[in-house]
């Protein structure tokens, strides 16, 4: 854990009792079953909010706390641990910095506001096809009188749904893969010519698949500069990937102490399962793994706050250690609770399938070892 | 900290940086540390000058008391002293196991009579020790160990046999741990100090399979060590060794440095495989593993790092450090393999002009590595200790 400054401890602190006791995972079970279709538990959304969480990265002036990146890493990795199922990544994170990074006066009074308070929903709509290529963009956003049309569609939308806003990738040049060319559009959910449709995940989050049918928008819509979006895009990007591998990480140390809590009650043989060398091992080989991805994702935050120049590299180093050791602590997480681990009783199958699907949002493992080989020359 | 980055701080920082310009000999810079060698030559007139300064001045262990002859200064002090050794090019003529084990324990469990004989000695870089630890019988199990440790009135008579003593041809006392009582395992075991030169001590280094030999083979024959040698009580030393024990992973997984030395495996490999029109390494097989090596490593650095802050923070001692071991030697011997298959060829060369310095180190180091894993607790004791003491699950072992 990291050293904090005292607003960082009360944060923390705040959230694991708030999760412990009013967002188990039982709650997560509880949402799923219900099959409400945003993919979260609108009420517990807003106690979220009015404790300020909406807010932590969004500045005063806006109705923030500025609180920064690893304070929202904090938030997350309590939320994590539970599997709480909120809007806080894509909106309080995601949409509000590409908001804060690139909106102007005008898109930031409008929607910051609102996003801190919670009181509006906002997501990134990014990806395209079944793997996360931010620079494969064919989204079309041709001129139309003194603003744009948008037509095409985006995939794999988080909180897609519930979403008031999105934050829109589009190509105003070039062809898809290139990153001149790509302009950020802020597009009210609600606009003429959006449909969306809902997608059942193995997670039971909300993603949504969104199409844009000759949607109008005025310039003003623009965030950033037209052509130049994709830099504000990747410093959007790497802040929705380093608050995500924050999420990674609770919900693993959980599935980690999880396991460890059977392991000392579980008998066989005469004694608990614990006390097994093979199974022994196998804990000290993961307790040692969540070490160094902690220590990986404290310094991608670390590094956001102090506007480093190595945050891109020390975000892709993050997700990809997080990534991996998310999954071996979540399967391992069935395989040591055997049985009972296969069953949809337990709770193991949500760690199992929130690994695969943080995984897949903002560039798998894979995506990222190449990113960081890149970034380093190589 | 209060001493952090304070005015005082440059006070001392000044006057290292002149107390060095003034006794670090010129033409000893920028050289390697002559301990660090295997095969020791006669020190020349400048090296043992150094040692001399160094060890009167007590900044070989600038954290150590200063009634001991130690530097007596704070941590922070301590890595003054540290920065500008190295920015002056010098060496620390003071180490080995007496500065990085022996020392700090016998600081902790000595009488006042033994620290007073045996820690200036050590300050001052006069006398080396080796550890009589592990046995033929007793590896990861250190607590089967047999060497027999007799009373006889006057003295304690000792028979028996110590192997993987590191150094021991170069040593000039033993640290030992004997068995005085058979009847118990762990209550059995006492620390004992004799020194190396009696007939009753026989050295016998063994070669490894990276051709050198830094570990012996160690014979006592009744030999002899003195009553007031006996550190904590009878039978007591096992709790001695426990903690001796821990200065010893402490130093062993590489948080320190270890990352320095030769090209690193992305220039190697542009060297060796070469590059593809992008710039990527041209096999990409090989690109994906060393990117993870690579973010493997650097999540230990950053570990490493961390351990720091959280020790000097207000949140207590920190869990990172148990894993350090583990990830430390599990990291620099799979660092090892990939530069081999790097090399290719070229990376099984074991001697002669038609390999460069940097292959033939390669194959040394991929094979010396392999002890790593083995000494100051295997990886697989290391996994037991994480278990207990950390994980809180059952301890079959016992004692580990």
């Amino acid at each position: 854990m990291a050293v904090l400054n005292e607003e960082q401890s009360m944060l923390r602190d705040a959230a694991k009792s708030w999760t412990q006791e009013k967002s188990p995972v039982t709650a997560f079970r509880k949402m799923r079953d219900s099959g409400v279709e945003v993919g979260f538990d609108a009420a517990a959304w807003t106690e979220m909010a009015e404790m300020g969480w909406a807010g932590v990265i969004i500045p005063e002036e806006f109705g923030g706390s500025d609180f920064g990146y690893l304070s929202m890493g904090l938030i997350l990795e309590e939320l994590g641990r539970t599997l709480t199922a909120s809007p806080l990544l894509a909106s309080g994170l995601g949409a509000a910095s590409a908001l804060v990074l690139g909106g102007t006066s005008a898109q930031k009074s409008e929607w910051l506001p609102k996003i801190a308070e919670g009181t509006a929903i906002g997501a990134l709509a990014v990806d395209e096809g079944a793997h996360h290529a931010p620079e494969k963009v064919a989204l079309a956003a041709t001129k139309s009188g003194a603003g744009y049309s948008l037509s095409g569609t985006k995939t794999f939308v988080l909180e897609g749904l519930a979403a008031n806003v999105l934050i829109v990738s589009a190509r105003t040049s070039g062809k898809p893969g290139d990153k001149d060319g790509i302009t950020l559009f802020v597009v009210p959910a609600d606009a003429k010519g959006i449909s969306r449709k809902r997608l059942a995940l193995a997670d039971s989050r909300g993603g949504a698949n969104i199409t844009f049918d000759k949607v109008e928008v005025g310039a003003d819509a623009v965030l950033g500069e037209a052509d130049k979006g994709y830099p504000v895009l990747e410093k959007v990007l790497d802040r929705a990937r380093a608050g995500i591998s924050a999420e990674m990480l609770g919900a693993a140390v959980q599935a980690f102490e999880t396991t460890l809590d059977y392991l000392k009650v579980r008998v066989q043989f005469g004694q608990v399962i614990g006390s097994f060398q093979a199974l022994q091992h196998r804990a000290a080989k993961m307790f040692t793994d969540l070490e160094l991805a902690r220590s990986a994702v404290e310094a991608a935050l670390t590094a956001i706050d102090n506007d480093s120049p190595d945050v891109p590299e020390l975000v892709s180093l993050a997700k990809a250690k997080m990534g991996d050791v998310f999954h071996v602590v979540s399967n391992e997480m069935v395989q040591m609770h055997g049985g009972i681990g296969m069953t949809d009783a337990h709770d193991a199958g949500f760690y199992l399938k929130r690994a695969r699907a943080c995984e897949a949002a903002y560039g798998s493992q894979s995506y990222h070892r190449d990113r960081y080989a890149r970034i380093q020359g190589y | 900290m209060a001493d952090f980055g304070g005015s005082d701080l440059e006070a001392l920082r000044s006057e290292a940086r002149a107390w060095i310009e003034a006794n670090f000999p010129a033409e000893l810079k920028g050289r390697p540390n002559p301990m660090m060698r295997e095969e020791r030559s006669t020190p020349s007139a400048a090296q043992e000058a150094w040692r001399k300064a160094m060890g009167d001045k007590g900044w070989g262990v600038p954290t150590w008391p200063a009634q001991y002859g130690g530097g007596g200064l704070s941590a922070s002090e301590g890595r003054v002293i540290q920065q500008e050794l190295g920015r002056a090019g010098a060496y620390n003529p003071i180490g080995g196991m007496g500065v990085m084990m022996f020392g700090p324990t016998l600081l902790e469990y000595g009488t006042e009579a033994q620290k007073q004989e045996h820690i200036p000695k050590i300050v001052k870089g006069e006398v080396q020790w080796c550890q009589g630890f592990s046995e033929p019988g007793a590896g990861s199990d250190l607590a089967a160990l047999s060497t027999k440790c007799e009373d006889k009135g006057d003295h304690f008579q000792i028979n028996g046999q110590k192997i993987w003593t590191s150094g021991a041809q170069f040593a000039d006392w033993c640290f030992c741990l004997v068995r005085t009582d058979t009847s118990k395992k762990h209550e059995g075991i006492s620390f004992v100090l004799f020194t190396m030169h009696q007939p009753g001590v026989e050295v016998r280094p063994i070669p490894l399979i990276a051709g050198n030999s830094p570990f012996c083979e160690t014979f006592f024959t009744d030999a002899r060590a003195e009553k007031k040698d006996l550190v904590g009580p009878l039978n007591g030393g096992w709790t001695i060794a426990k903690r001796l024990l821990q200065h010893e992973r402490g130093g062993l997984s590489g948080g320190g440095g270890g990352f320095g030395g030769g090209r690193g495996l992305v220039e190697l490999a542009k060297h060796y495989v070469g590059v593809d029109d992008q710039g990527r390494i041209a096999d990409p097989d090989l690109r994906t593993r060393i990117t993870a090596l690579e973010i493997e490593g650097r999540s230990f650095q950053q570990t490493a790092v961390r351990a720091m802050l959280e020790s000097k923070g207000n949140s207590g001692p920190s869990a990172a450090t148990s894993i350090m071991k583990n990830a430390g030697t599990q990291w620099m011997q799979a660092r090892h393999e990939i530069t081999l298959e790097i090399m290719g060829h070229q990376g099984l060369g074991w001697e002669g002009e038609d390999f460069t310095a940097e292959e033939l180190g390669a194959v040394r180091g991929w094979l010396g590595g392999k002890a790593f894993t083995i000494y100051g607790g295997s990886q697989e004791v290391q996994s037991n200790i994480i278990s207990k003491r950390i994980l809180g699950l059952p301890d079959l072992t016992q004692h580990t």
